[in-house]
């Protein structure tokens, strides 16, 4: 009879001992919240289909195949009207890779230019960049977007009074006009042969580098990759019986046609995204190098490295380690806040796909959404590498 | 301000998402006489349609058309809210029940009356899509505009009868999209187009605004059809019948002579059409669940439809435009409103 309560109490007694356990109270909470999230995004979605339906308004992704019936301005792939709404998706996306890829390249050049110059012993130099810096960084971005860009339109002439360059090259309101190459049959192998020769001179420099550690003897990398990469193309070239021609751009009209075209709204947004993600690239420089013990530079002195090589050689590699996340957080900026380019009429994602279509769709939880995914893909991809990155320039610990 | 753009869309998508299962659609009626005002959402600024003037306060034919529906809904037409919307964020805004009433010159088409869960309630003003060009191109006709930059607003159906009207004519035309008018005509101004296009009434008021109004011309071809008209959430037809008839007691108000100066006058009319408007007799307001003297009211406080024209876009404003296809049935127009009986 003794024995009953007390087994009762057993039981009891390790339901507490389980319940005290912080490993399976902390699995508790884990489930519970994740059930919690789960079921908040069910709520609304389930809400908002419903809401959807009771209104009438269409959903689900149909739409991208209707035809889209609006011209773009700038495509990188082929598109007119008789395209579909999936295509105007396509043209607004490359447009915004080709602003964000361009935007990185050029403010990761003026970024380090302007970070190291503020650190330069020349007085002239370092105030520049100072000013340089503080200025541009303090203004807000889609007031410099504005001001590029009706500073650009004011300032150009009607495409009759163009500015040109030996009948070739004309800059006018409407943009910049240069020749643009017409591929005939044979073009590709030329193209073909200037990417073999890029990689290459890559396997070259890696060859050389090796070379270096071995042997110490130092190999003139730059000038025969150079060579290799504007001869092997030529020769092929004139092999193949000169397969691309050049398309002249002419005033027809109202405006220029033919020709390549780089349009004021990109140029704009350009100028204006690298500018300020110069300013804020080049503080992260000069954290960086800062961050390099004064020791490193003087080591590098007493070897008999000049100035540059020890900057080249000693401090900016030491200095990538502090350099390379937070310029991550920098690209990651400049691709997002290329979404402002709607601003000027520059056909990137949010305006082509996320206006347009949006509007003439109706669609606007399925296009926004979308939107949304594209942005956190970009970004998730540009971490991606700069962490890969990040691991090989790291330190290594022995 | 274009971010926040974006951001209202946003929201707005979000509200749909989030808002009570209870269809919100239902009773509009209800809603609006309990918060005591009308939420009407307009233009971000479109002279003679919906602009606001010196004081700040909201003038136009679409305007009027929201006073009209406060004026019979609420007995005063004074008590309207305005939302400026662009032209993308209107359908979403109308949709997530953050106004009652889109009066926006917003173009009625299939897809927008199908499968967006509105409604069109009416016309009230019948416009076509034209070419504004600078006087200096030396271009007299639309058909000589081959190889153009043209000037558009985003998200309108302008966009699309752009494209349509190059194909059709063999022409090549490179677009430049603008978020809303104001930047649109300063891109015109500055040269980065060469034609600016838009629905014809709408040219004529931005015209206005460019620094040199004389420098620019309205080229006479209409290449599409516009009408015009204030819109409502599918699923409420209470409230799509008041707004209809808002609009139609309007119009039938300028068919047999009434004006907000008479009234007054002509309650003691004997003639039953104006009794009928009046709601003296006939149907008066049980029908749509309104009191008697909304007719009345609306004569009274925004006036007929021809007045409303004149004042806002008609000859006697700064925009000048004639009455043309948007004169009354009778007098050789498109506007006819269903008799009030």
């Amino acid at each position: 009879m003794a024995a009953h309560p007390s087994s009762k109490d057993n039981s009891a007694n390790s339901l507490r001992k389980i319940w005290f356990d912080p490993n399976v109270r902390a699995l508790v909470f884990q489930i519970l919240v994740v059930i919690g999230v789960i079921g908040f995004f069910f709520y609304i979605i389930s809400n908002a289909l419903f809401n959807l339906e009771q209104r009438g308004i269409t959903t689900g992704f149909g739409f991208m195949n209707q035809t889209a019936g609006f011209g773009i301005i700038q495509s990188l792939v082929e598109y007119d009207e008789s395209h579909t709404f999936g295509r105007t998706f396509l043209v607004g996306l490359l447009n915004t890779i080709l602003i964000s890829v361009l935007g990185i390249i050029f403010a990761t050049i003026l970024g380090f230019i302007m970070g190291i110059a503020r650190l330069s012993q020349n007085w002239l130099v370092s105030k520049v960049a100072t000013v340089y810096i503080e200025t541009l960084r303090n203004i807000p971005l889609l007031l410099q977007i504005f001001f590029w860009y009706f500073a650009v339109l004011r300032a150009l002439p009607s495409p009759k009074q163009s500015l040109s360059i030996g009948e070739a090259v004309f800059l006018n309101v409407r943009g910049l006009y240069m020749p643009g190459p017409i591929m005939e049959s044979g073009a590709n192998i030329v193209v073909i042969s200037f990417i073999l020769a890029i990689i290459g001179s890559f396997v070259l420099a890696k060859w050389a580098k090796k070379r270096q550690m071995l042997t110490g003897q130092p190999f003139p990398i730059f000038s025969v990759s150079a060579a290799m990469i504007i001869l092997v193309p030529t020769v092929v070239f004139f092999l193949m019986g000169s397969p691309i021609g050049l398309e002249y751009p002419a005033l027809k009209g109202f405006n220029f046609r033919g020709g390549m075209v780089i349009i004021p709204e990109l140029a704009a947004l350009l100028v204006a995204l690298t500018f300020y993600t110069a300013a804020f690239i080049a503080e992260i420089v000069r954290s960086g190098i800062l961050a390099v013990s004064k020791g490193q530079s003087e080591a590098a002195e007493s070897l008999g490295l000049t100035r540059t090589q020890a900057l080249k050689l000693v401090i900016i590699p030491q200095a990538m380690r502090v350099i390379i996340p937070p310029l991550t957080s920098q690209y990651l900026n400049l691709t997002k806040n290329s979404s402002l380019a709607t601003a000027i009429g520059y056909p990137d994602l949010v305006s082509v796909f996320m206006g347009t279509t949006l509007n003439q769709t109706g669609q606007a939880i399925e296009v926004i959404a979308l939107t949304m995914a594209v942005y956190l893909t970009i970004s998730i991809a540009t971490s991606i590498l700069m962490n890969i990155y990040n691991k090989k320039m790291a330190l290594v610990e022995r | 301000m274009l971010k926040n753009t974006h951001i209202k869309a946003a929201v707005a998508a979000v509200a749909l998402a989030f808002a009570a299962n209870a269809s919100a659609a239902d009773g509009t009626l209800d809603n609006v006489k309990s918060k005591g005002f009308l939420q009407c959402g307009v233009s971000t600024g479109l002279p003679g349609f919906s602009n606001p003037d010196a004081d700040g306060n909201w003038q136009g034919l679409d305007v009027d058309v929201c006073r009209a529906v406060a004026a019979a809904v609420l007995g005063d037409a004074s008590k309207v809210k305005y939302t400026p919307l662009t032209a993308k964020e209107r359908f979403t805004a109308l949709q997530s029940g953050e106004i009652d009433i889109l009066s926006r010159n917003t173009t009625w088409t299939l897809t927008r009356d199908s499968s967006l869960g509105l409604n069109f309630a009416g016309v009230n003003y019948y416009d076509g899509q034209g070419f504004m060009v600078s006087k200096e191109l030396g271009v007299s006709s639309a058909k000589e505009l081959d190889g153009a930059a043209v000037c558009i607003q985003s998200g309108t159906t302008t966009e699309l009868n752009l494209a349509d009207y190059f194909r059709e004519h063999g022409m090549k035309y490179t677009p430049v999209v603008f978020d809303t008018s104001d930047q649109t005509v300063k891109g015109f101004e500055a040269g980065r187009c060469d034609v600016l296009t838009s629905d014809q009434s709408q040219l004529y008021a931005l015209r206005i605004k460019l620094a040199k109004p004389d420098s620019a011309m309205v080229l006479p071809e209409i290449i599409s059809k516009e009408p015009l008209g204030p819109v409502v959430r599918q699923g409420d037809d209470q409230w799509l019948n008041i707004v209809k008839w808002s609009l139609f007691a309007m119009i039938n108000a300028e068919e047999y002579g009434l004006s907000s100066a008479n009234a007054d006058d002509m309650l003691k009319s004997t003639n039953p059409n104006v009794r009928r408007i009046l709601g003296l007799e006939g149907p008066k307001g049980k029908g749509l669940g309104l009191d008697d003297k909304w007719g009345y009211n609306i004569v009274k406080q925004v006036g007929s439809y021809g007045e409303s024209f004149e004042k806002n876009v008609g000859t006697s404003s700064p925009l000048g435009i004639a009455r043309g296809v948007n004169a009354l049935w009778k007098d050789g127009g498109f506007q006819y409103a269903p008799p009030i009986r």
